[in-house]
């Protein structure tokens, strides 16, 4: 039972990751490339009529963390005390950007709200790469100080950032040289996963660029994906054990190298929708990935004083989680159906469509 | 320590009482909202697609406010009641976790279909569309009313060795006693809101000679509903809520009525009066006898126990606030029922659109709905103290061990500062919206 909800919170996040990470990337795009107001407002538009429906994914999920692994949910929310809140800010201000920027003509206040999407799409992607570097370097569980916990076991609090910046430090902050790294992975990801959106969802001008966009970052992405993977190693020793003693789960870096490769043909296909699927692979492929090697830790400790967090000394009770089952199987049921009805209605370029005023 | 508790509870306070402002319409609003769209197919008068697809830009404004303003609330367990989420989570997280599952999944797909949709799927979708958008939102209070239902009075739990509550029974969850009241008196309470705030616009209209036609029908359909909605929010609702405080909560009853001293037979209702803590009793009291024993136990003369008779402990910890804000809704509920009876009593004579002391009173009334929704909540919560979860923990012991309360006071001024902002932007762009009036618009736009 444990694992099965692991599973199903991992993949409620990993399409947390792939729908809203499109519109992420369209901000980090329209902060970056679009020049001409038309661009801007397709794109804008491209991101701005699914935001609301991609975030009940991120807020369903932490819904199921809350209820599955509620000594997890309440470890980690507490301890990124102020990173969270960051976000939480950040998630507001890109959705006011994205509500609010077609409501007057005036230019000024058009340029204010889409450097708000902008901004905030690009900080966010930074802070959700971090994030996950965070939880794969581990952190300082019970705020172990000269060898003596300062808090029970399985809570932390951690600064924003501390004087080294390194992630191999007694008391790491939320920012290194490591999650940066990490933060700057996630970026370029779903920049590219943005671009490839724009490409399928519009006929924006800038299309034919976007596509050289792609290209350029997935050389730039190649290169950090190689540098995180070697310093990695020197941070967590046993970050590879799991792929070792269990070879099937090399299927999930296999995806992300399939996502990565792929992406390098950019120019030769044809069809709007092969990038976008292959940028999905990639995002899959790297949520995956790193949960793999963790597995079953979910927060590993960085002290040996306190043990890490796992899927199993943070669960509820087994009759909770059972029934949960049931209902979370109809739930998920309904989404699917929801989803589809949702991108068959609009499915499309948005430009073409007719939205009935 | 002090601090730390006092800034969380200010945080979430604040935080809630912003987040509510919004839902509070939306509930209402879709219903309203159906209520237009199926108008429209039944008479196929365009007047009454163009009244709902008016209200829907409102709703969208509100609908986007509560997203942004909801999302926090969801992450504020975790991060600023630490201690609660890990003890209770098994229970108070399935209902939460539902929500997300089965309410807001529904409610924001359908709404983009709704607004987008029209032209693509025709008509009769359009109507199931609006539906569908009004069952999300009545199933996400219906949840959350089930999560705070909990709080109030728990249910199907066990304790655990290490001190943390998980789940033993979960239709116990929903077959809670304080639940369906709660949610019934809720639902009721956000009608008045949306009915108010269309009669308001109606009468905006009419008084300022703009979209007569259009304003005549928002009043007329707002004076309806709101009377409907008044009488149903005070009974059977309401005092069926009473007479649960009484019975599960009595000394949050004593606290919210002000009775400080028991009274050997039949307890008085009191009216006026301001609480005097320091020497317990109440000054300035204006009450009128027995009627409180009446209205909570059908009998005159039974007996009603004051906070005398309970331990200090077990007593709200603002006993003002409580008494104030429990005074406040039930006055204003008095007021509500008045005032639409009058127009509708006009309504039906044929002179309410042009009698303008009314029109003028009914475009006040719609702030005051949202104060006695708040002030609803208020009377919850804080009659609901000191326990974070009635009777087994206390909103002491559920505060994040680790945050310090300097973070906590740097994140509320944040949230103080942002939703001014926020607050600001909503009053303009609802102000356009309602200025622009029900046209309808000539260019597409994003919402
Ligand atoms: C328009 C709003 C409105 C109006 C006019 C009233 N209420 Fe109310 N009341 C609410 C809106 C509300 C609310 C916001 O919906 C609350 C908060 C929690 C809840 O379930 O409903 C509430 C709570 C609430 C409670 C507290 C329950 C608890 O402690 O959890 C009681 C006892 C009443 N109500 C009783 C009444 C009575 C006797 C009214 C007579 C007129 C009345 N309310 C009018
Ligand atoms: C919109 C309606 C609501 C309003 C206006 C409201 C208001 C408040 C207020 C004023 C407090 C502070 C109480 C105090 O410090 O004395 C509070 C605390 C709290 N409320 Fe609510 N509340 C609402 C709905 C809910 C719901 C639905 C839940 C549960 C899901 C909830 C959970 C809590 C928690 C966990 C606290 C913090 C602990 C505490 O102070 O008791 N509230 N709320
Ligand atoms: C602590 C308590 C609460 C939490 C954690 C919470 C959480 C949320 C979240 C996360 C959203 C955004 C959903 C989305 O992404 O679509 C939301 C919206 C909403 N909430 Fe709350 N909420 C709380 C209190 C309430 C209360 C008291 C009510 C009403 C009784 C309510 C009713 C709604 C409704 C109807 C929506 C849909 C959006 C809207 O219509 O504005 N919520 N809430």
């Amino acid at each position: 039972m444990e694992v099965f909800w692991y599973s199903i919170i991992a993949v409620i996040l990993a399409m947390f990751f792939i729908l809203d990470g499109y519109d992420f990337g369209a901000g980090i795009i329209h902060l970056f490339f679009a020049k001409t107001e038309k661009d801007k407002e397709v794109i804008a538009k491209s991101a701005g009529l699914f935001w609301d429906s991609n975030e009940v994914w991120l807020v369903a999920g932490g819904g199921m963390l809350f209820m599955a692994f509620p000594t997890f949910y309440a470890s980690v929310f507490s301890g990124f005390y102020l990173p969270l809140i960051i976000v939480l800010w950040l998630i507001i201000f890109r959705a006011i950007g994205l509500e609010f920027r077609s409501q007057f003509k005036f230019p000024m206040w058009r340029a204010i709200w889409d450097k708000s999407f902008g901004i905030s799409s690009l900080l966010l992607a930074l802070f959700f790469g971090m994030a996950l570097g965070n939880v794969v370097r581990g952190v300082n569980l019970g705020g172990v100080e000269n060898g003596i916990s300062q808090y029970e076991s399985q809570y932390f609090f951690l600064p924003l950032w501390n004087s080294s910046f390194s992630p191999l430090s007694e008391t790491p902050g939320v920012i290194d040289w490591f999650t940066i790294i990490i933060g700057l992975i996630s970026v370029l990801t779903l920049a590219i996963h943005g671009a490839n959106w724009i490409i399928l969802k519009t006929n924006s001008t800038i299309n034919a660029r976007l596509k050289s966009v792609v290209f350029y970052s997935n050389i730039g992405l190649l290169m950090l994906t190689i540098l995180s993977l070697s310093v990695w190693q020197t941070i967590n020793p046993n970050a590879l054990d799991n792929f070792m003693s269990k070879p099937y789960l090399m299927v999930f870096p296999l995806l992300y190298f399939t996502g990565l490769i792929g992406l390098f043909f950019i120019k030769k296909i044809k069809k709007d929708l092969y990038p976008f699927l292959l940028s999905t692979l990639l995002i899959l492929g790297g949520i995956t990935s790193s949960l793999a090697s963790l597995f079953p830790v979910i927060l590993p400790s960085t002290n040996s004083i306190n043990e890490s967090l796992t899927i199993y000394n943070t669960v509820t009770s087994a009759y909770g989680l059972s029934v949960a089952f049931y209902w979370a199987i109809v739930g998920i049921i309904l989404i699917v159906i929801y989803f589809i009805i949702q991108k068959r209605m609009m499915a499309g370029k948005i430009d073409n469509m007719d939205y009935g005023h | 320590m002090e601090d730390m508790i006092l800034y969380d509870r200010l945080q979430f306070a604040f935080t809630i009482t912003f987040h509510y402002i919004f839902p509070q319409l939306t509930m209402g609003l879709s219903l309203i909202i159906v209520f237009f769209k199926w108008k429209f197919l039944r008479s196929q008068v365009e007047k009454y697609n163009n009244a709902a697809k008016f209200f829907m830009k409102i709703f969208a404004i509100n609908f986007t406010m509560g997203v942004i303003t909801g999302i926090p609330m969801e992450f504020q367990f975790g991060t600023n009641w630490a201690k609660f989420s890990e003890l209770t989570g098994g229970i108070i997280g399935q209902t939460l976790a539902m929500e997300g599952l089965f309410s807001f999944f529904l409610e924001s797909s359908f709404l983009v279909l709704f607004i987008f949709g029209e032209k693509l799927m025709g008509q009769k979708l359009h109507f199931v569309t609006a539906l569908l958008v009004f069952i999300g939102s009545w199933a996400s209070g219906y949840f959350i009313l089930a999560t705070n239902a909990w709080m109030q009075h728990p249910v199907g739990y066990e304790i655990l060795e290490n001190g943390k509550y998980v789940l033993e029974n979960f239709s116990a969850l929903f077959s809670n006693p304080w639940l369906l009241p709660a949610f019934l008196h809720n639902q009721m309470g956000s009608l008045v809101t949306s009915s108010f705030v269309v009669a308001s616009i109606g009468a905006f209209y009419l008084l300022g000679k703009s979209n007569v036609e259009y304003g005549k029908l928002f009043l007329k359909t707002g004076v309806i509903f709101g009377l409907i909605s008044s009488l149903l929010v005070a009974f059977p609702t309401g005092d069926w809520n009473a007479k649960n405080v009484a019975k599960y909560q009595p000394a949050s009853f004593a606290a919210m009525e002000g009775i400080f001293e028991t009274e050997h037979a039949g307890a008085e209702i009191i009216l006026i009066g301001q609480p005097n803590m320091v020497e317990k009793r109440l000054d300035n009291k204006i009450a009128v006898p027995n009627i409180l024993s009446f209205l909570t136990y059908q009998d005159w003369n039974k007996q009603i126990m004051g906070m005398d008779k309970f331990p200090e402990e077990e007593i709200p910890t603002n006993v003002p606030g409580l008494y104030y804000s429990y005074h406040i809704m039930v006055g204003l509920g008095t007021i509500f029922i008045a005032i639409m009876s009058l127009a509708v009593f006009f309504l039906w004579r044929g002179r309410l659109y042009n009698f303008n002391p009314l029109l003028w009173s009914i475009m006040f009334l719609a702030p005051f709905a949202y104060i006695a929704n708040i002030t609803g909540w208020y009377v919850a919560e804080l009659g609901r103290q000191p326990y974070l979860v009635y009777g087994l923990l206390k909103t002491a012991d559920g505060i994040s061990p680790t945050v310090s309360s300097g973070n906590t006071l740097f994140t509320l001024l944040g949230f103080v500062g942002l939703y001014f902002l926020l607050g600001v932007l909503f009053l303009i762009l609802v102000g356009k919206t309602i200025y622009e009036g029900p046209k309808p618009e000539p260019h597409p736009q994003t919402h």
